[in-house]
């Protein structure tokens, strides 16, 4: 009966963070519009678009391989599961305790790199392109959020996410340096994965500055569709694994009932709609950066995880 | 305007060779069924000189041997005419695609059989270089050109574009045209500068015709140019600001856009101002109450204007990408003659409405701003100042504005007439030529474009890839206007 419901438990977190993803990009894009005195497309627009292209035909190059056709699904599936290991409103649920936040990375790792893949599978060169920028950002961004799980990890004791949820939650933690540094470079990161300005510009038509869109260029219809679906996942996953690790009140503790649950969800849907406001006014207060500025960037981002690390093994106390 | 008909060989090689010496600066060169002509601005006269060069053997001494800056104007007078210039470094075609179903279109024997030839762009070779093609279809809804980029990782090596995509046979569909219908045709060469076409082509009309325009005629249509300057180059700013992914001054620039293309409809009727210039005057005054809209618009734009420029001036991720991004160097700007901010970003301060003054600029006091730098920052620099400048026109004009009619008789007769009219991109230079019967017998119209389009080539040498559509949209070259 336990295990029932704990899956039931874990099937409710895997379908809240697919209904939702959708709702959060939605969301940026409205309060982004809002911002530059535009009425913006609706909030649930993305649904709206996720339906239409899976009604699509799917189209591809006459020269695309089995990898292009399979990717799409994979990249899904990598994400889906990655984003339903992360605690969102309760922590220990079933899946929780089978992987940690290493597999979480490697999980978005792999999609990353069948996606880089598909990209240069069809011989474009704007697959080519996108592709090659990828895989310099994620090689960049890699090492810089090892460095941030490393942090995380000697502090909590663990790199499980629900211990280290817990851990946080409780009052052992206090103020630490090396906490705000990881804090900074995990939104870093979170910036440059997800694609977003400075580092990419998810809603640009220009093929010759894009790096996510132009990877995924060739695709169409439910193709298409899940793609967007798992970069809407992506997002929210970042969204969530912030707001879980550094702000996890509401969190519901494990083995907790379904009150406990529904104020986590009222508490993950308000964390959701700050982060929301904070991602649109940033976006919306900064221009897009060089491409050869992203490692500087990065490079940032990997000095401050390296330095919070360097921080708590030099002094417990920070 | 000194209009020479029938030069020797040896005068069309010394104009040839002073253009390439720096003395003269190309200002057009186009085809006749059988004769071609240039059009030359001297720094020492003030006016415009047209020579005519009979070849009736199909022949004619290339320009572009001593001059590459002709070209492209050279293959486009093969293209269409079928004259072959002798000696010229790139024979390949320019307009021509072997999509259209004649041959040599305009000249006097359009053959039709099509260029079998594919067309072969310049090789660069070197270990790990690669091509990207871009276009002619873009993900954007903008104009249709191909963009063929060598690149070495994400810098560009060599770009060389190709045009011609949305070639209308325009100046074929002027000959034989009345006065109306040719001022008509000129607002439609590229929609953005509708006024300025008008403009010249009117300016063209009158002057081969004799005929004198009343001056609150002439204030008006000031009036119009500089709405159509301020507007574009709103659009431009923001469109710049976008492509660096800073949508914000995108948004406040389009709402002061639409506010000048709305102020533009109730005083003349049409947002563009389109057909609102013709031949004798305007087609329609000023409506009543006119004044007082655009009085309101040059009082609220510039405050608000002056917060966007703040935010642009103080948006240190902005300055990033628009400062030292696809410069073009003084000397280059000065060899093609290029017009406009691209011209006065790079150091030429040359503006039709000061280097040629036609009434009313003649009488009113203006600044030509101009800078060094060359840069995608200082071709917005430019637009920010031209547009203070427009805004301070607007409200001298409005100051200044005689009562009267707005319209005279035109009495359509022989002559012809060559005129440059500055428009927002730049210099737009018409020639015309009408008959007896007042009939156009050859219409010539060069964009701006001709001598910017070669300059967006050196200038996004040796930047990187993704930064071609920042410097694209600083240029914001017309596709329509030259294609033809």
């Amino acid at each position: 009966m336990d295990l029932i419901l704990a899956f039931a438990t874990q099937g409710v977190q895997m379908l809240l963070v697919a209904a939702a993803a959708p709702l959060f990009t939605g969301a940026v894009r409205k309060i982004k519009s809002r911002l530059m005195r535009r009425v913006g497309p609706p909030v649930l627009q993305p649904y709206r678009d996720l339906a239409r292209l899976m009604r699509k035909e799917a189209v591809a190059a006459a020269n695309a391989s089995w990898l292009f056709r399979a990717t799409p699904y994979l990249v899904f599936a990598a994400t889906w599961v990655a984003a339903a290991l992360v605690p969102t409103f309760a922590t220990g649920l079933a899946f929780s305790w089978t992987a940690d936040l290493i597999a979480i990375i490697a999980l978005l790792g792999s999609a990353r790199f069948f996606l880089a893949l598909a990209g240069i599978d069809i011989g474009t060169s704007f697959g080519g392109i996108g592709s090659s920028r990828e895989m310099l950002i994620a090689s960049l961004a890699e090492p810089a959020m090892m460095m941030i799980i490393f942090v995380l990890a000697l502090i909590a004791g663990s790199t499980q996410l629900s211990n280290i949820a817990g851990f946080m939650a409780s009052s052992a933690v206090g103020l630490r340096v090396s906490l705000g540094l990881a804090l900074i470079a995990l939104i870093m990161v979170a910036i440059a994965e997800n694609a977003r300005i400075p580092i990419d510009n998810p809603a640009t038509h220009l093929e010759l500055t894009m790096v996510h869109e132009a990877m995924v260029l060739e695709y169409s219809g439910r193709h298409l569709s899940l793609i967007e679906l798992s970069a809407s996942l992506k997002l929210l996953l970042y969204v969530s694994l912030i707001a879980c690790v550094f702000t996890p009140w509401g969190l519901a503790p494990a083995d907790s009932g379904p009150i406990a649950w529904l104020t986590g969800i009222a508490a993950w849907l308000l964390k959701l709609l700050v982060a929301a406001f904070a991602l649109a006014l940033f976006e919306t207060s900064i221009a897009k950066m060089r491409v050869f500025r992203v490692p500087e960037f990065l490079g940032a981002a990997l000095m401050l995880g390296l330095l919070g690390a360097l921080l708590r093994f030099v002094s417990a106390g920070f | 305007m000194f209009i020479t008909n029938d030069v020797e060989a040896d005068d069309w090689d010394r104009m040839t060779l002073r253009l390439a010496g720096g003395e003269s600066v190309l200002s057009g060169l186009w085809g006749e069924t059988d004769a071609v002509r240039i059009a030359v601005l001297d720094a020492a006269v003030s006016g415009i000189t047209v020579l005519r060069l009979p070849c009736p053997g199909g022949h004619f001494p290339s320009v572009a041997r001593h001059h590459p800056v002709a070209i492209r104007l050279e293959r486009a007078i093969r293209d269409l005419f079928g004259l072959i210039p002798d000696g010229t470094p790139d024979a390949r075609p320019w307009l021509d695609h072997g999509k259209w179903e004649v041959r040599h279109p305009l000249s006097k024997t359009s053959g039709t059989e099509l260029s079998p030839a594919p067309y072969m762009f310049l090789p660069s070779e070197g270990e790990s270089l690669h091509q990207i093609p871009v276009g002619p279809v873009h993900a954007g809804i903008i104009e249709p050109g191909h963009f063929r980029f060598t690149a070495n990782g994400e810098t560009v090596v060599r770009l060389e574009e190709r045009l011609g995509y949305v070639h209308r046979g325009i100046e074929g569909l002027l000959a034989g045209a009345g006065l109306a219908r040719g001022a008509q045709v000129a607002g439609r060469v590229s929609g953005d500068s509708t006024v300025a076409y008008a403009l010249a082509f009117s300016r063209a009309a009158e002057s081969a015709c004799g005929a004198r325009v009343p001056p609150r005629a002439h204030y008006l249509r000031a009036l119009l140019a500089e709405l159509e300057r301020i507007a574009n180059h709103f659009g431009d700013i923001g469109a710049i600001c976008n492509d660096a992914s800073f949508p914000l001054i995108q948004a406040h620039c389009a709402v002061l856009r639409e506010e000048v293309l709305r102020a533009t409809n109730s005083c003349f009727g049409h947002r563009l101002a389109r057909d609102c210039i013709v031949p004798g005057g305007l087609a329609r005054d000023l409506e009543d109450g006119g004044a007082a809209i655009l009085r309101r618009l040059t009082a609220t734009l510039g405050s608000k204007f002056a917060r966007i420029v703040e935010v642009y001036d103080n948006t240190a991720s902005l300055q990033d990408r628009t400062g030292g991004a696809g410069i073009v160097k003084p000397e280059l700007a000065r060899r093609f003659g290029a017009g406009g901010y691209i011209g006065r970003a790079s150091g030429r301060s040359f503006d039709a409405r000061r280097a040629l003054p036609f009434p009313p600029y003649d009488a009113l006091a203006f600044e030509v701003p101009v800078l060094d730098a060359g840069d995608v920052n200082a071709r917005v620099w430019i637009r920010i100042r031209e547009i203070e400048q427009s805004l301070l026109l607007l409200e001298h004009v409005l100051d200044t504005l005689p009562s009267g009619p707005v319209r005279a008789d035109v009495t359509p007769g022989a002559g012809e007439a060559a005129v440059l009219v500055e428009g927002f991109r730049g210099d737009i230079l018409v020639y015309l030529r009408l008959d007896e019967n007042g009939c156009i017998e050859r219409c010539h119209f060069r964009d701006p474009s001709w001598f910017q389009w070669p300059l967006l080539e050196a200038a996004i040498e040796g930047n990187i890839v993704a930064d071609f559509p920042l410097c694209n949209k600083s240029f914001n070259c017309s596709y329509s206007g030259h294609d033809l």
